[in-house]
């Protein structure tokens, strides 16, 4: 199967062969990031914006180090210094990346869907890298691959997402992924954070911690997104982690074999306690060395994408 | 449009037995020998031939990333990683391919292999050189010359049956025209 993508916008709209595709080549990048030369000339004389409008820590340092390592010329967007400071409009700015000549825009953006308009107006790959509460599908994509370094395939794997999951992008891409694979997700945290209605996307929903831990093979919890929490939704950061944060009670709940992950920032002592973070069950820092993988996998193959039309009429 | 040519079983082993005989006369110790068959068509090849030589190192060497085409030709679905059975630096390395066209590969083998460590040595073996050079390569050994035109294709299948062996040279499909165009 040839790539016929040019943006990567969702991890819903992927077809499990594209998510496979993307883990394959992954896997191929992970190899050279353990060479002498880490360093690859596939995207040579290429030049990649990062257009980070909202910040961000791990996710903008391994693009950058991904496009690096592809020898593209990587821009780093600094919104505070720019002139969306001024009323500039999102269009005018991504327009006029373009016409400056960039090859691919990678953007994180308040908004959910902002990468699926600018896909619409612009001529090149736009990669996204967050929008709002809607997807992070690189995210989703480096989880599952790290999942299955460890675990093999993911078909009948049990997978519980603690945390805020109405307000998280993680969760939306990881859920997707994981069905896709045909792995069972069970979400939990307080009612108010884990609504019913994500029944519909084909996870389970739980409130019931001790059950979920007891059944999964992969435990992955979330941050408290309090900049996206218009009001509250539980009474105190105190009583969150006292009901739902993980310690080390409840992580003996866990199957021996179970791994923790978590995809960064942490609140310490918030939704896991130190010592499991920092435990031999977690993968959290090998899931940030596979992010710069897969992010090189996704720029590699959205920037040497095939047209569908050129294929069907050749083949 | 001409039809098909096919070398047949019999002359592939031949040009094999001449690599590998030109392989073990300028090489007295073959045990110093470092031989990567560029993916994926010098890869059965660099095995017959080290079979055949008695070579011990034999591994494979992956260019997907150091093409210079990205764009132009479909990316594969699988890789196959570089395989390197011992340390290229100060080695005398092989590189063993199915057939030198433009050099394109050699260059991006090349450059592959120098990611690696700085090798003595580099020579190149291939089993038909088909001429039409887009780069200044040439093969240190080759098993048959063919002068092949530029609108047809040569292609290689070296299998577990070695009865099945054969070169054809053919046509070129329109999806191979249109790429070639645009090299």
């Amino acid at each position: 199967m040839t790539w016929t993508r040019r943006h990567l916008i969702t991890v819903e709209e992927l077809s499990l062969r594209e998510i496979e595709q993307i883990h394959s080549t992954s896997a191929a990048f992970k190899k050279i990031l353990g060479r002498n030369v880490k360093k690859v000339p596939a995207l040579r004389g290429k030049t990649i914006v990062n257009l980070f409008l909202e910040p961000s820590t791990r996710t903008r340092l391994a693009f950058d180090m991904a496009a690096k390592r592809l020898s593209a010329d990587v821009i780093a967007f600094d919104a505070s210094s720019s002139s969306t400071q001024k009323g500039e409009t999102l269009r005018d700015t991504a327009e006029n990346i373009q016409a400056l000549n960039a090859d691919m825009i990678v953007i994180r953006h308040a908004a959910a869907g902002s990468p699926l308009y600018l896909s619409k107006i612009l001529d090149i790959p736009v990669i996204n890298a967050g929008d709002g509460s809607h997807e992070h599908p690189t995210q989703g994509l480096l989880d599952t691959f790290t999942m299955k370094e460890h675990l093999g395939s993911l078909k009948g794997r049990k997978v519980a997402i603690l945390g805020d999951i109405l307000f998280s992008r993680v969760a939306r891409s990881n859920i997707h992924a994981l069905t896709k694979m045909g792995a069972a997700v069970t979400l939990v945290g307080p009612s108010t954070l884990v609504p019913r209605g994500f029944t519909a996307l084909g996870a389970e929903v739980s409130h019931d911690l001790k059950s979920a831990l007891a059944d999964a093979d992969v435990v992955m919890l979330l941050r408290i997104q309090h900049e996206r929490q218009g009001h509250r939704h539980f009474p105190s950061l105190g009583e969150y982690t006292s009901m739902f944060g993980l310690n080390k009670t409840r992580a003996s709940w866990l199957n021996p074999h179970a791994i923790i992950m978590h995809p960064g920032p942490i609140n310490r002592g918030v939704e896991i306690d130190s010592e499991l973070a920092d435990g031999e069950r977690s993968v959290i820092l090998e899931q940030v060395t596979n992010g710069i993988a897969v992010r090189m996998a996704v720029l590699y193959l959205c920037a040497g994408y095939q047209p569908e039309n050129v294929i069907a009429s050749t083949e | 449009m001409a039809p098909p040519k096919t070398i047949g079983p019999r002359e592939v082993h031949a040009a094999i037995e001449r690599l590998a005989a030109a392989i073990k006369a300028r090489h007295e110790h073959t045990h110093d020998l470092l031989v990567l068959g560029i993916a994926n068509g010098g890869i059965p090849l660099a095995r017959r031939l080290c079979a055949r030589a008695g070579i011990r190192r034999v591994g494979d060497l992956d260019i997907s990333f150091h093409r210079d085409d990205i764009g132009r030709h479909p990316i594969p679905k699988e890789f196959t990683p570089t395989l390197l059975p011992g340390d290229v630096n100060g080695a005398t390395v092989l590189l063993v391919d199915d057939v030198l066209f433009s050099g394109r590969t050699v260059k991006a083998a090349l450059d592959e292999l120098f990611d690696h460590g700085r090798p003595a040595k580099v020579e190149l073996a291939v089993l038909v050189d088909r001429g039409s050079r887009k780069l200044p390569i040439v093969a240190d050994f080759s098993g048959t010359t063919l002068s092949a035109r530029e609108g047809e294709e040569v292609v290689v299948s070296l299998g577990d049956d070695p009865s099945q062996d054969q070169i054809v040279i053919r046509a070129r499909g329109p999806r191979a025209e249109r790429a070639a165009a645009r090299r």
